[in-house]
C-alpha cells in the first residue's frame, strides 16, 4: 500500500529573506497583544473575576428581554445574558457581588427564586473573590514557570541561543495568544489558561524539530554562510513541519467544531496557537540564531553522516 | 536498532494486552460489567461532575470567627480576674486579634500576667514599662486547634450529608484550612448549601425576665447577661421595627453536645416538632437545673438566636425533650439533622460552587465522544493517505496507544473531565506526529541514497532524540497544569501528560516492532512511502 500523496521535492523557500518582515510583523503582534492587554484587557471568566455563570434552559426559546429585565430588579449589577448554542439556552452572567464568599452564594439565590419553575438550570458555577484571586496568582506563576522552564530545557538540551531563540518564540506564541483572546473578548477561563500552558509546550515542538536539523547542518557543514544554513534546515524540515501540525489542527478541528460550547474558548486558543506556533519557528524562532549565533563548535569534530545518533540523544554542549 | 531481541517483543505485546484488557471495562455499561467474571478488571474510569452531573462545593473554615469569640471571652474574664486581684486598667480592648489594655499602675505587670493566665492559658502576655498589655493567643497552639477544627469540621460535614442520603458523596480537606465536597447526582445543592451553612450550636439557657425593656433598649445589662434575637421564623417584621430579643444568662446550663439524638415529630396531631434526647451527663445537668428553676423561663438557643423559651412547669429529669417553634415540615427535620450530626467547631463559607445537571454532562460526554471520534477518523485518514501501509502501522500503534492511555487513567483511578476529554484528543493529534518525525527522516534517508534497511534504522535513531525533546516540553506543561490544578484542568494536564507518555512507547516501540515484523516477512525491496 502506497501513500496517495507524496511530497518529494524539498522546497527551496527563502525564509530567510523573509525573516525581516517577520520579526516586524511580530513586533507588530506582539505590541499589539500587549497594548490590548492593558487598554482593553481580557474578559475575564468568573474562575479568575469571581462572580456567578449559570446555564439555564427553558422550555422553548428564551425570551432574554423578558429575562433580563426580572434579572436587572435584583440589583445585582450588570447581569449580562447571551444566547449559548440552542434558542433555548441561555447563559447567565453575575459579576462578582460586593462583600465577601458569603454575598456571592446570596446572589445565586436570588436569580434562581426570580425565574421561577420552569427553569431547568445545566450548570451553576459560583466563584468567590478568595479563589479567583487564588486561581490568577497560580495562573501566572504556572506561565512564567512553563516558559522558563521549556527555555531551561532546550538550552540544556542544545546550547543557550537556542534556549533564548525558543524561549522568545514561546513568549510570542503565548503574548498574541492572550492578544487575540483581548481583541475578540472571547471568555478568558481556566480551560483557556490550560491551553495557553499546552500552547506554551506544544508550539516549541515545531522549534525543536528545526533546531536539531540547524544543529546537526551545523556540524555537517563548517563553511556554510549561517543564513544559508538556517534557510536549508528550515527547507528540509518543512515537510515534517507542515505535516505533524496537519494531524494536531485535525483533532483541533473536530474540537472546536463537535466539542460543544464549554470547550470553545479553548479549541480557538489551541487553533491559534497551533498556526502561530508554526509561524513563530519559521519566522522568528530559526532566523533568531541569525543574530545570537551558537557556536559553531570546534568540538564536535567531523560530525556528518555516521557518526551524530548517540551524540544527538546526549546533550551537546559545545562551550 | 532494527533487531529486537525476544524478551523486549515479549515486553511489548505483554503491555499491549495489558493496555487493552485493562481499558476494556470502559467500553461495557455497569451491568455488563457485572455478569463478567471475576478475573477481568472491573475498574473503569471516573467521570468527572462536569461529565456525570453533581455539584462540588469548596468551603473554608472560617477560624477567624471562633477565634473573635474567644478574645470576646478573653475579655469578659480578664475583667473579672483583674477586678478580684484589684488591679486597676484602662481602655481594654479587642482589636486585630488581640487584646489590648493599659495598667494603671506598670509595677503590678506580675501580677496581671498571672491574671492573663487564668484567664486563658494559651494566651501571650507582653507588657512594656509604660503598663501597656497586649494579649494574643499562641501560634502554635492556633495552629493546633486550627487543625483540630478542620479534622472535626470534615467529620461533621460528613455526617450532616450522609444523612441526606447523598450517594457516594467524596469529602476530603483541601490545603490547610478547607474542605472539597463533592456530591454526584446532586443537581440543586441549595439544601445541602443550607444545611452546611450553619454551625447548629445548641445551648440551653436561663431567661432573665428581671430586665425591663427600657434597660434593654439602653442597652444596661446586669452582669452575666445577653441579649439575644429571636428566630425570624413567623414571617417578615415589620420594617423598622427592631427585631426581637431577649435576654439570657451567659452560664449555659446544657449544650447541645450531649445530645445523643434528635427526631422531627408531630404534637398536637399536625404541629412539626423536633424531639432531643440527653446523654447521662446532660440528662442529669438538664434534670438539677430544671428543678432548680421551676416556674421560670429558659431558652433554647441556636447558633445565637432563640428558637424558644418555654416556662419550665416542672423538673424534667427523663433527659428528653421537645422543641415546638413554629417549624415547617422541612426546617423541624432539617434542625434535627443538624442536632443528630452535630455542632460544627467553626463556620464555613463556601468559596467556590460548580453544579452540572445530569443532562448537560451527557451533552458534555456526546460532544466530547463525538469531537475524539471525528478526530481520530480524520487522523487516521490522514496518516493513511500521506504515508500509505506505514499509515496503517501508525494507526494500529495510535489504536493501542488510546488503550494505554484509557488502561493508565482506570487504574489510577483518574477522574474523566471535559477539558480531559479534550486532553485526549488532542493527544491523538501530537501522537501520530512521533510516526511523522520517523517517517519523513526514513523518507530523507531514501532520497539521500541510503539502503533500506540502513534508511529505516537511521530514521528511527535520528528521529528520537526530537521525539524525546518536543514530549518533555508538552510534559513540562502538564505539570505545571497538574500544580495549578483545579479540578477542570487537573483533569486536563491527566490525559495530556499520561497521552505523552503513553505515545512516546507506541509510537516508538509499536510501530517500529511493526515495521521489523514486515521487514522479516516480505522481505520488500523498496520502502513504500
Amino acid at each position: 500500500m502506497r501513500p496517495l500523496i507524496v511530497i518529494r521535492r524539498i522546497p527551496n523557500i527563502d525564509f530567510m529573506g523573509w525573516h525581516k518582515v517577520g520579526f516586524a510583523l511580530s513586533a507588530v503582534l506582539t505590541i499589539g497583544s500587549i497594548v490590548l492587554f492593558l487598554t482593553q484587557g481580557l474578559n475575564y471568566g468568573i474562575d479568575f473575576s469571581g462572580g456567578t455563570l449559570i446555564e439555564a434552559r427553558t422550555q422553548g426559546p428564551a425570551d432574554l428581554a423578558k429575562m433580563r429585565s426580572t434579572l436587572d430588579g435584583l440589583g445585582l449589577g450588570e447581569v449580562s445574558l447571551q444566547g449559548f448554542g440552542s434558542p433555548d439556552d441561555v447563559l447567565i452572567r453575575v459579576p462578582r457581588q460586593p462583600g465577601d464568599d458569603k454575598a456571592q452564594m446570596a446572589g445565586v439565590e436570588k436569580i434562581k427564586t426570580a425565574l421561577g419553575s420552569g427553569v431547568d438550570y445545566r450548570r451553576t458555577e459560583v466563584v468567590g473573590p478568595t479563589v479567583g484571586k487564588e486561581l490568577v496568582r497560580a495562573g501566572v506563576e504556572a506561565t512564567v514557570l512553563a516558559l522558563l522552564a521549556i527555555a531551561a530545557y532546550v538550552w540544556f538540551r542544545f546550547e543557550w541561543p537556542f534556549g533564548v531563540g525558543a524561549m522568545l518564540s514561546t513568549v510570542h506564541d503565548t503574548v498574541t495568544t492572550i492578544g487575540l483572546f483581548s481583541l475578540l473578548q472571547i471568555e478568558f477561563n481556566l480551560t483557556t489558561l490550560a491551553a495557553i500552558l499546552t500552547i506554551a509546550g506544544y508550539s516549541i515542538n515545531d522549534t525543536v524539530v528545526i533546531y536539531d536539523r540547524v544543529r546537526e547542518t551545523m556540524r555537517k557543514y563548517k563553511t556554510i554562510e549561517f543564513g544559508a544554513l538556517i534557510n536549508k534546515s528550515l527547507n528540509e524540515t518543512l515537510s515534517r513541519t507542515i505535516l505533524t501540525v496537519s494531524t494536531t489542527t485535525l483533532a483541533v478541528l473536530a474540537l472546536l467544531i463537535f466539542g460543544g460550547e464549554v470547550l470553545r474558548g479553548f479549541s480557538i486558543a489551541m487553533l491559534w496557537g497551533i498556526v502561530v506556533g508554526t509561524y513563530s519557528s519559521l519566522f522568528i524562532a530559526a532566523p533568531m540564531l541569525y543574530y545570537i549565533r551558537p557556536g559553531r563548535g570546534g568540538r564536535v569534530k567531523g560530525g556528518g553522516e555516521d557518526k551524530p545518533a548517540a551524540e544527538k540523544i546526549a546533550p551537546q554542549r559545545a562551550n | 536498532m532494527l533487531y529486537f531481541p525476544k524478551w523486549l517483543v515479549t515486553v511489548i505485546l505483554a503491555v499491549c494486552a495489558l493496555g487493552v484488557l485493562l481499558a476494556l471495562p470502559n467500553a461495557f455499561s455497569e451491568e455488563t460489567l457485572a455478569k463478567l467474571p471475576s478475573w477481568l478488571p472491573h475498574q473503569g474510569i471516573n467521570l468527572g461532575l462536569d461529565l456525570r452531573g453533581g455539584s462540588h462545593l469548596l468551603l473554608e473554615v472560617d477560624m477567624s470567627a471562633v477565634t473573635r469569640e474567644r478574645l470576646d471571652n478573653v475579655v469578659d474574664g480578664l475583667r473579672t480576674e483583674l477586678r478580684s486581684a484589684h488591679i486597676g486598667y484602662t481602655g481594654l480592648e479587642t482589636a486585630n486579634d488581640q487584646v489590648r489594655l493599659t495598667l494603671t499602675d506598670p509595677t503590678q505587670a506580675n501580677a496581671a500576667r498571672e491574671a492573663a493566665r487564668k484567664t486563658d492559658s494559651e494566651l501571650d502576655t507582653n507588657i512594656d514599662a509604660q503598663g501597656h498589655v497586649t494579649l494574643t493567643f499562641n501560634a502554635a497552639a492556633l495552629q493546633a486547634r486550627e487543625r483540630s477544627a478542620v479534622d472535626q469540621s470534615i467529620e461533621i460535614v460528613r455526617r450532616r450529608i450522609d444523612e441526606t442520603g447523598t450517594k457516594e458523596p467524596t469529602i476530603q480537606r483541601e490545603g490547610e484550612d478547607r474542605i472539597l465536597v463533592q456530591l454526584p447526582g446532586v443537581a440543586d445543592p441549595e439544601h445541602v448549601k443550607e444545611l452546611l451553612g450553619r454551625t447548629a450550636k445548641m445551648t440551653f439557657q436561663l431567661v432573665d425576665d428581671s430586665v425591663s425593656p427600657d434597660d434593654v433598649q439602653r442597652n444596661r445589662l446586669p452582669p452575666g447577661d445577653m441579649i439575644l434575637p429571636l428566630q425570624d421564623d413567623r414571617g417578615p417584621r415589620p420594617a423598622g421595627s427592631p427585631p426581637q430579643t431577649i435576654v439570657v444568662k451567659k452560664r449555659i446550663m446544657v449544650s447541645g453536645d450531649t445530645l445523643t439524638d434528635s427526631q422531627a415529630t408531630f404534637q398536637n396531631a399536625n404541629e412539626p416538632v423536633v424531639s432531643f434526647k440527653f446523654d447521662a451527663t446532660g440528662a442529669r445537668r438538664f434534670g438539677d437545673a430544671t428543678r432548680e428553676n421551676v416556674g421560670k423561663r429558659f431558652a433554647i438557643v441556636l447558633d445565637n438566636k432563640v428558637i424558644s423559651a418555654p416556662v419550665i412547669r416542672e423538673a424534667i429529669p427523663g433527659g428528653q425533650g421537645i422543641i415546638s417553634g413554629s417549624f415547617t415540615v422541612q426546617s423541624a427535620s432539617d434542625l434535627a439533622l443538624l442536632l443528630r450530626a452535630g455542632a460544627l467547631p467553626a463556620p464555613l463559607i463556601i468559596l467556590e460552587e460548580r453544579t452540572v445537571g445530569p443532562d448537560l454532562g451527557a451533552d458534555s460526554i456526546h460532544a466530547g465522544t463525538l469531537a475524539s471520534v471525528v478526530g481520530v477518523i480524520l487522523v487516521i485518514v490522514f496518516m493513511i493517505v500521506f504515508y500509505g501501509l506505514f499509515g496503517v502501522f501508525a494507526v494500529v500503534a495510535l489504536f493501542f496507544n488510546l488503550c494505554l492511555l484509557f488502561a493508565a487513567l482506570s487504574i489510577l483511578g483518574a477522574t474523566l473531565t471535559l477539558p480531559g476529554i479534550a486532553g485526549i484528543a488532542l493527544t491523538l493529534g501530537m501522537a501520530v506526529d512521533a510516526n511523522v518525525l520517523i517517517y519523513e527522516r526514513i523518507r530523507e534517508e531514501v532520497r539521500g541514497g541510503r539502503s533500506l534497511i540502513s534508511s529505516l534504522q537511521a530514521g528511527f535513531e535520528r528521529a528520537f532524540g526530537t521525539i524525546l525533546d518536543s514530549h518533555v516540553t508538552t510534559l513540562v506543561a502538564g505539570a505545571l497544569m497538574f500544580w495549578l490544578g483545579s479540578g477542570p484542568v487537573k483533569g486536563f494536564a491527566v490525559t495530556l501528560s499520561l497521552g505523552v507518555l503513553t505515545s512516546l512507547f507506541s509510537a516508538i516501540l509499536v510501530t517500529r516492532l511493526q515495521i521489523v515484523t514486515w521487514l522479516r516477512r516480505t522481505k520488500p525491496k523498496v520502502i513504500p512511502i
